[in-house]
Formats: C-alpha cells, sequence, structure tokens
C-alpha cells in the first residue's frame, strides 16, 4: 500500500471547533443562532422527572385493585404533599378510617386497577447545560440545545478523569521531560489549570487537590496512581463523572512518558489563557477522548466560516508517534510503506512501517499498527 | 441480491469488528468455493472519521493491494465481477462496531422467566445489563433508578406462563412506564420493548407501556412451566436490533445501502457457525469467540444451544476489566518470568487506551496470551453458570435416575461429554504459532477426556455465518476447506496427585500400523505426532485415582484425529487443575511445558 489510514490524537494550533450541548430530555434552548456566547452562559435547560415511588394502596388499605378508584382522594394529575392522604378506606358507617399518606411531596402519575398500585412521582430537578468554551452559536437544535463553534488551539488527550471544568492555563514543568511532584504546586494555581511534561505523581495530584487546582494536563500517569486517586481499580474506560473536584487529561499514556513536543509548545505559547477542558474519556464503539480547548480571544464571525480536512493518509515523509514498546512515545519519520507482511520478533506476520526515529536517526521496521500520525 | 445465485463465482465479505474490520475475498476455484485472501484495516469509529465504511474501504483496499486487482471504484463496490481483474458478484457484512446490543430484562420470577429472559436475549446476541424480576430484592424505586442510570438499547419484557396470573407482569410493565427509560444512542426515537410474556397479560402490557416506547409483542418465551420457546423473542430482538439500534452506530446506513443482504451480528453469525458444525457432525461443541471488547461463548449439548456475550471481557478495550476480575496473581501465574506489578498495570492500560497496537516484542505476547487465558476462563465460567436446564420443573424420575439424575437448573456444559472445542478471534486465529492456540485453549477451558482442539484459520467466522444466509453451499466448501483447522486432541485424565507419580498410559495406532506405547507421569505434556487429516485408534488406561470418564482407573478406547501440534497427553491434573504455588517452581514447569509444546522456539530463555 502507497499509503496507509492511521487514526491519530488531533494536536491543532489553530482549527474550527465544534461543540454540541445537549440537554438530557427534551427542554428549552435560552440562545438564538448566531449569538456569542461565554463559557459560564447557561444555552439550555430543562426538568428531570422526579424519582418515583409505587405506593400499594390496595395492599394499606385490604381493598379490591378493581375499587381503588372509589377509594382515591386526588386523581391523575393532582400534586401531593408529604404525610397528605391519597386514599381513604373507612369502615363502621364511617366512624373508622384508614388512610393510604403519601411517602413524599409530588404528583400522583397514574392508578392502576390491574395492580392495585398508585405511581408518585416527586417533584423535578433543573438541569442547566452551559456553553463550556466561549464561541458564537452556530446551529440551534430545537428543544435539545445548541452546536457552538469557535477557533482556538484543540489537542485530544489520550486518558483523562473528571467532566468539563474551565480555567486560566499556567505551566509548571519547565519541559516536556519534568515529572510533577508536590513540591511544584502551591496555592497560587488555586483555579488553574496546571501543566505538566511527563510524569503527574500520586502526591502531586493530592497536593492539587488541596490547593483547589481545577485540572491538571500530563503526559503520563502510573495507574497505580490512577487507582489510588479513583479509589478503585478503572475496568472499563468510561469517565467523566468522577466528582473529585478536579479534572486529569494525559496526553500520552500510562507511564512515564514524556510529553510530545508539539503538544507541550502548544500550551506554553497560550500560559495565560483561559482554556476549556474535559477528562471524558469513553474507550469503546464511538470514542471519546479528553479534549483541551483553548479559544481564540478575538473571534470573529468569519472565523468559524470553513472546517479544514484532516489528513489521515500516512505516507513516506509522514511525521509520526510510536504507541507501543519497543520506542514507545518516540517521534519519528516514515521512511517506507512495504506492501507485505514482514515477521516481528512475536513470530506473527503482520503489515509493518519502516521508520527513522527523531533524535537518534536509528531505522526501525514495527507493525503500522504501533504508530499514529501526527499532524503537521 | 442482484444476481441469481448459480451465477455467483466471487464473495467479498468484511466483518467490522471492535477494533478491526476484516475483508476476506471468496472465489470458486475448479468448481469450490475457496478463500482467496484477507485484508484488514482499524475499525473507523473514532472521531474525526465516525464512519464504519471508512474502515470497510481501507479493509477492501488492502485486499486489492495484496491480490492486485480493483474491488472499488471511489467509494463504491463494483459489482458484479466484470473480469479476473475488476469486481465482485456479492458484498455481504457482519458488524459488532455499534458496541454490541445492551439490553436489560424483566421477568417476574428471576431464577424461571428471569433466566428464560435472559436465555432469550443472550441468544440474540445481546449483553444483558441486568435482570430486573418481581422478586430480586430491590425496592421498586431503586430498580426505576437502575432502568434509568443504564440506558439500555432495549428491554426484554417476559413472565408468567400463558393464561396464568396477569398482575405481576402488569407491575412489571408499570415499573418500565414509570422509569420511562431513555435509549443509549440519540434522544429522539423510542426505546425498542419486546414483550414476550403470559399471552393473557399482552393487553395490559400495550396499555401501559404502547404510547410511551416501541412496544413489539410476541410469543410468549415459557408458554408453560416445563416449556421454552426463545426463537420468536430472539428473531424479534434481532431485527429490532437491525433496524434500530445498529443504524446508530456511525456509517451504519451507509454501510447498510453497500450490502447485497442485511448486516447480521457478528456474535449471531458465529453462532449459526458453531451449530451447523455441531449438527453436521452430531457431536457436542463448545466455541468461544474472544474480541477486543467482548467474548462469546457458544456450546451445543444433547442439541440444546446456548450462547453467552461477556460483555467486558476482551483483549483490548476490555483489558483491563480482564485484568481487574481476575486479579494480578491470575495472569501473572501464566507468565514464564518476573514482572513488576506497576510495569504490567501500565502495559495494561496502554493497550486498552491505545486498543489497535498489536504486540511486538516476545514478553508483550506472552503477556498478552497470558490476559487471554483469563479472559477466556471467566467468559466460560459465565456460560457455564447461564447454560443451565430449566429451573422449576419437575421431572418425572424411577428410583435408578434417583441415583444418577442432575438437578433441574444445572449447567448443561459437561466437560467429559464434549467433542470438540473451537477457539476464535484474533488472539487465538493470529497467534504466530497453533501450538499456542492449542495451549490456550487448554489452560482456560481444561477440557477433560478426548477433546478435539479447532481454530478458526484467520478469523473467519463471522463472515461465513452471514454467507451461510446467501449461499450455504459456498460458505460450507470454505468452512471445510480454509476455516478450521485442526490443532489436535487432547488427552486429559481427571484427578490429582504428586509430582512425577505414575498416571497415565497411552496407546497409540496409526493408519500406517505403527503403534506408540507410552506412560505419561502426573505434571506433564507429552506430544505424540500425528499429522492433519489422520486419525489413530487409542487406548488410554488411567492408573487408579485417574479418571478418562469411564471411572476411576479405567481404560477408554476411541478414534482421535491429527493436527498442527498433534495428539497432547496432558497429566498436569483436572479438578482441580493447580499450578506451583513456589514462584521458582512455578517459572520452571510453565518452561518446561513451553519445551514440551514447543511454544517459541526462537527464544527458548527469558531472563
Amino acid at each position: 500500500m502507497a499509503n496507509a489510514y492511521t487514526p491519530g490524537l488531533k494536536v491543532s494550533e489553530s482549527t474550527i471547533i465544534s461543540k454540541e450541548r445537549r440537554l438530557p430530555l427534551i427542554g428549552d434552548v435560552l440562545v438564538k443562532k448566531g449569538s456569542r456566547v461565554k463559557h459560564s452562559d447557561i444555552v439550555a435547560k430543562t426538568e428531570l422527572p422526579g424519582n418515583v415511588e409505587l405506593i400499594n394502596v390496595v395492599n394499606k388499605l385490604s381493598i379490591d385493585p378493581k375499587e381503588i378508584k372509589d377509594f382515591m382522594l386526588l386523581k391523575e394529575g393532582d400534586k401531593v404533599k408529604k404525610g397528605e392522604s391519597i386514599a381513604q378506606s373507612s369502615s363502621f358507617f364511617g366512624m373508622f378510617t384508614t388512610p393510604c399518606p403519601s411517602p413524599c411531596e409530588g404528583t400522583i402519575e397514574s392508578i392502576s386497577t390491574a395492580t392495585g398500585q398508585v405511581v408518585l412521582r416527586q417533584n423535578p430537578t433543573p438541569v442547566e447545560v452551559l456553553s463550556f468554551i466561549d464561541g458564537i452559536v452556530d446551529e440551534i437544535l430545537p428543544g435539545e440545545g445548541i452546536v457552538v463553534k469557535t477557533i482556538g488551539t484543540y489537542i485530544q488527550g489520550i486518558f483523562g478523569v473528571g467532566g468539563e471544568t474551565v480555567g486560566e492555563l499556567q505551566m509548571v514543568a519547565s519541559s516536556p521531560t519534568t515529572v510533577i511532584d508536590e513540591g511544584m504546586i502551591n496555592d497560587s494555581h488555586a483555579g488553574k489549570i496546571i501543566v505538566g511534561g511527563a510524569l503527574i505523581t500520586a502526591a502531586a495530584i493530592k497536593k492539587a487537590q488541596a490547593c483547589k487546582v481545577k485540572g491538571i494536563i500530563a503526559g503520563g500517569i502510573d495507574d497505580e496512581t490512577l487507582r489510588n486517586f479513583l479509589g478503585y481499580d478503572l475496568g472499563v474506560a468510561i469517565t467523566g463523572n468522577e466528582k473529585k473536584g478536579i479534572t486529569l487529561v494525559i496526553t500520552e499514556g500510562f507511564g512515564n512518558i514524556n510529553m510530545a513536543g508539539k503538544t507541550f509548545e502548544l500550551l506554553k505559547n497560550n500560559a495565560g489563557k483561559r482554556t476549556s477542558i474535559n477528562g471524558a474519556t469513553q474507550i469503546r464503539a464511538g470514542v471519546i477522548r479528553p479534549e483541551i480547548i483553548i479559544p481564540k480571544e478575538d473571534l470573529k464571525e468569519s472565523d468559524i466560516s470553513a472546517q479544514p480536512e484532516a489528513n489521515l493518509l500516512m505516507d513516506v515523509g509522514c511525521t509520526v508517534r510510536i504507541i507501543r514498546v519497543p520506542h514507545f512515545g518516540s517521534i519519528a519519520e516514515v521512511v517506507s510503506l512495504p506492501p507485505e507482511p514482514h515477521e516481528i520478533e512475536t513470530g506473527a506476520k503482520v503489515r509493518v512501517v519502516e521508520v527513522k526515529i527523531e533524535g537518534t536517526g536509528e531505522k526501525f521496521t514495527l507493525p503500522r499498527a504501533n504508530v499514529e500520525l501526527i499532524e503537521k | 441480491m442482484h444476481i441469481p445465485k448459480e451465477k455467483i463465482t466471487s464473495i467479498l465479505a468484511t466483518d467490522c469488528g471492535s477494533t478491526t474490520t476484516k475483508a476476506i475475498l471468496i472465489e470458486k476455484v475448479d468448481g469450490v468455493f475457496r478463500l482467496i485472501k484477507r485484508g484488514e484495516a482499524p475499525t473507523t469509529v473514532e472521531a474525526p472519521i465516525e464512519d464504519v465504511t471508512q474502515g470497510v474501504l481501507n479493509a477492501i483496499t488492502e485486499l486489492e493491494e495484496l491480490v492486485h486487482r480493483k474491488f472499488l471504484d471511489g467509494g463504491n463496490i463494483i459489482k458484479p465481477k466484470k473480469n479476473d481483474k475488476q469486481g465482485v458478484d456479492v458484498y455481504i457484512s457482519t458488524s459488532s462496531a455499534g458496541g454490541g446490543l445492551q439490553m436489560m430484562v424483566a421477568g417476574v420470577v428471576k431464577s424461571m422467566t428471569g433466566e428464560s429472559a435472559q436465555r432469550a436475549a443472550l441468544g440474540a446476541g445481546a449483553i444483558v445489563m441486568d435482570v430486573i424480576a418481581t422478586n430480586d430484592g430491590r425496592l421498586p424505586h431503586e430498580e426505576i433508578e437502575r432502568i434509568r442510570h443504564l440506558r439500555p438499547d432495549m428491554i426484554l419484557l417476559a413472565g408468567g406462563i400463558d393464561g396464568g396470573t396477569t398482575e405481576h407482569v402488569a407491575k412489571l410493565a408499570e415499573l418500565i412506564a414509570a422509569a420511562d427509560p431513555k435509549p443509549r444512542l440519540g434522544i429522539s426515537y423510542q426505546l425498542p420493548i419486546v414483550y414476550a410474556g403470559n399471552n393473557k397479560a399482552a393487553g395490559l402490557v400495550e396499555e401501559r407501556l404502547g404510547k410511551k416506547t416501541a412496544l413489539d409483542i410476541t410469543d410468549n418465551l415459557r408458554p408453560t412451566l416445563e416449556t421454552e420457546n426463545l426463537m420468536p423473542a430472539r428473531h424479534k430482538i434481532q431485527a429490532l436490533f437491525l433496524h434500530h439500534v445498529m443504524q446508530q452506530a456511525p456509517g451504519y446506513n451507509k454501510l447498510m445501502k453497500m450490502t447485497d443482504v442485511d448486516i447480521m451480528p457478528t456474535p449471531g453469525a458465529v453462532g449459526d457457525i458453531m451449530q451447523l458444525i455441531a449438527k453436521q457432525k452430531g457431536i457436542q461443541v463448545v466455541g468461544a469467540d474472544i474480541g477486543g471488547a467482548t467474548t462469546d461463548v457458544f456450546s451445543v449439548f444433547q442439541g440444546i444451544y446456548n450462547k453467552t456475550v461477556s460483555a467486558n471481557y476482551g483483549m483490548s478495550y476490555s483489558i483491563s476489566n480482564v485484568f481487574v476480575d481476575a486479579g494480578l496473581d491470575n495472569i501473572i501465574r501464566w507468565v514464564p518470568f518476573t514482572m513488576d506489578e506497576r510495569d504490567l498495570r501500565n502495559r495494561i492500560k496502554n493497550k486498552m487506551i491505545r486498543p489497535t497496537t498489536i504486540p511486538y516484542l516476545l514478553k508483550e505476547l506472552i503477556v498478552e496470551q497470558a490476559v487471554a487465558r483469563e479472559a477466556l476462563r471467566l467468559s466460560f465460567d459465565q456460560h457455564k453458570a447461564l447454560a443451565v436446564g430449566l429451573k422449576g420443573v419437575q421431572k418425572e424420575r424411577t428410583i435408578g435416575d434417583a441415583l444418577t439424575q442432575e438437578d433441574s437448573g444445572e449447567s448443561l456444559v459437561n466437560l467429559l461429554r464434549l467433542n470438540m472445542l473451537i477457539g476464535s478471534g484474533g488472539v487465538l486465529s493470529h497467534a504466530p504459532r497453533r501450538q499456542q492456540t492449542a495451549m490456550m485453549l487448554m489452560d482456560s477451558f481444561l477440557p477433560e477426556g478426548i477433546t478435539q482442539l479447532t481454530v478458526d484459520s484467520i478469523f473467519m467466522m463471522p463472515q461465513l455465518g452471514v454467507l451461510a444466509k446467501v449461499h450455504p453451499e459456498a460458505a460450507l466448501q470454505v468452512f471445510e476447506k480454509d476455516c478450521l483447522i485442526y490443532l489436535g486432541t487432547c488427552i486429559a485424565p481427571i484427578g490429582a496427585a504428586k509430582e512425577g507419580k505414575s498416571c497415565v498410559n497411552v496407546k497409540l495406532k496409526k493408519q500406517n500400523g505403527h503403534e506408540v506405547d507410552i506412560d505419561v507421569p502426573f505434571g506433564q505434556l507429552h506430544i505424540m505426532g500425528l499429522p492433519v487429516g489422520e486419525t489413530a485408534e487409542i487406548t488410554v488406561n488411567p492408573v487408579r485415582g485417574f479418571d478418562m470418564g469411564e471411572g476411576s482407573g479405567a481404560s477408554v478406547r476411541g478414534t482421535v484425529h491429527g493436527g498442527t501440534t498433534g495428539v497432547i497427553i496432558d497429566t498436569r491434573g483436572r479438578r482441580p487443575f493447580e499450578l506451583p504455588k513456589d514462584n521458582v517452581k512455578r517459572v520452571e514447569k510453565l518452561l518446561e511445558w513451553i519445551k514440551a509444546m514447543d511454544l517459541y522456539p526462537k527464544y527458548p530463555k527469558f531472563e
């Protein structure tokens, strides 16, 4: 094959970024198409239906399900307060009554004559969706939300923990090889998103939490550190809902791995700017990777009109990153793409790519599956 | 299809897995259908592509280059075949790229209709996220929360025998209606619900769920206490899956327009092939398909087909979950060199976050094969627990039966009666040496007595499963000639003894009259060469305390089939099978077995 499709993480200095901001349920959109929004603006809101209580009225009143409606004091759709009687039976010509009190405040949703149950729905919870990034409303999704667009720096991480957060970007590492430990984090980092180089240690994460740092971007993390941070061993990579008060975005992988030079330089050049990050990761079909978004400050409407095409074809001369041992994390240039399968150390015959490793100039042949393209 | 079946000579088939998309070319050569070549490419469901057809086109492009022919004209498949250089007659595909069908099932009694419903859902290729039952010990609001939180792709509601009481089923329907579940993919479409319970309650269910959900009513899956009728529910689930859920996978609609027949879910297609083998050969079969995200296990015992999908055991997306559930010690026990826990943890997580990478170093391959053993073992344990006889059924018994017959609800999987173990999936089909595949199968399934070991040659069972719907003869011909690789036969007596003590004597008489007679002491692996296609008469004489299926010390005779590895005498022990506790002894033993099986000949030393 003269060239090959190779997926890779997007690391771009300036690109159009489009974010869908959707409600979990149908609701109201609060902004108009074309309007400018700030990261903290509420763009859509709705109410999440309350929890449901099933009340077995017939059991409580010792009646037949078919008769339930004769004993109900309230009908479907009626509001009810906690302790208020929803049904009542009486005996001895009304001298004795047995009430059926409501366990909570809510609305009567349904009354079943088949089972004798009453479904009571608790009051709804309001849900709001924020813009998350500074940008322009590009599309309205009626009743569901919006699509907000901006132009700026966009970096995909490989793995993250924690949800969306916004803060000022601050460099802590001096180079992509710097390991971040607790001594490098202090109270001045409160409310910031700090940037490390290679590994982030367990002590550093703890210190960052104590200092109320909003987010950490680092090259690598040990799985042991992750387990201690989460409090459990992560089985399936579905993250984003952790309530740890801090968001982590790991750009390279597990272990002490240097941050890719380009990623580090981009972050360094944007130090001091407002940055939106999201650690949510889902590694399954329809993969979600963590994101770092740094919107351009003087955004114009004309900036968001075109979307550049991503080049995903690997060809001779392309720059790639090696994503598995040996040479894990190294940057290399593609020298050749032999079409026939080659035998590798394991004895397997696979499609390979020959690369020249940056820095050492060493030539090395490895499976095509073990490299990813780096956009120039 | 645009072409009559008898005119088909060239078939292109793809399988879109969660990690890799595989394309195969099948053609008629001298009147017989044969596999010509295979190409593959990473599945493209990740941003920025998010279109499964891109991976399909890439896999076909690789195939084009390998056979020096043209199948694509831009993004279209050239059909029908124009000449020896261009086009194919038919294009078909299977897919598991949507992440699998994630279902919840609801039944009245957990161990009865709950389990029947679970079997129906699993048989249809679904991942069962939870079983809701009237007697599951949870409060209604907890069950409602659970339904909402899990956001299943579909719910199967069952319960009650036909004509029986309707109250419990109506209560379950009320519970589901109150939860008002929203599907995982897209908030605009209604959640499909299949009702396969008491026919008398259908109206009540319709009343409660008809307006809120996309309700579909089918035959009761437990019409009487003694019978299970799973097929109508399974078919309904598969149809709804194809037309509602799979379409939500990115690019699926485009793929559907490209294929000549409906796209089949991968596990369904593999299951069809496994059943075909069992029926055709009249044997008891266990099969396993280990993928990146899930491991599917199939079994046919006494003509009863069972399938389970272990949703979170796999070799890429789910590799970390195997590590968590199996535990560090269980993974490391298969590794014949010292490993630091930190290093192993980071390696496994790196595979999880970059699921399409493959091991380059031998040590990495050994670690992945160790994880595979545990993924298969855990999935098989789940299968044995679910592939059971009907519970709640009274069986007529004679006094004799009472002494021997198993209780109802016991696992149908009986390793002593098992004739053939079939492996499929990347880590088994693409192991650099077939001996490694045989060893992985033996270590994870621990076959007992005499068991034939086979593997899907290049992981093509999914494609053959869908091909069987279009052209059964072609599917069968390719299956026989190119798909099933005979690894050999495993001879494993049940029992345990001290290392080196007498265990078994084996006499093998080959077709050419050549005889081999050998004593194999306890704790060893010994190979007797018998090539693919040959059979031999075997007599196995276990010593007292060891059982080949006829009782302690009783001899068994039979015919064994050869294979790429041969006849493997495995005296490492069964019930229990144990590795030495001492680390040095364990490594010594592993290295001895590696040598006996000739697993990694180029690298005899690891330290």
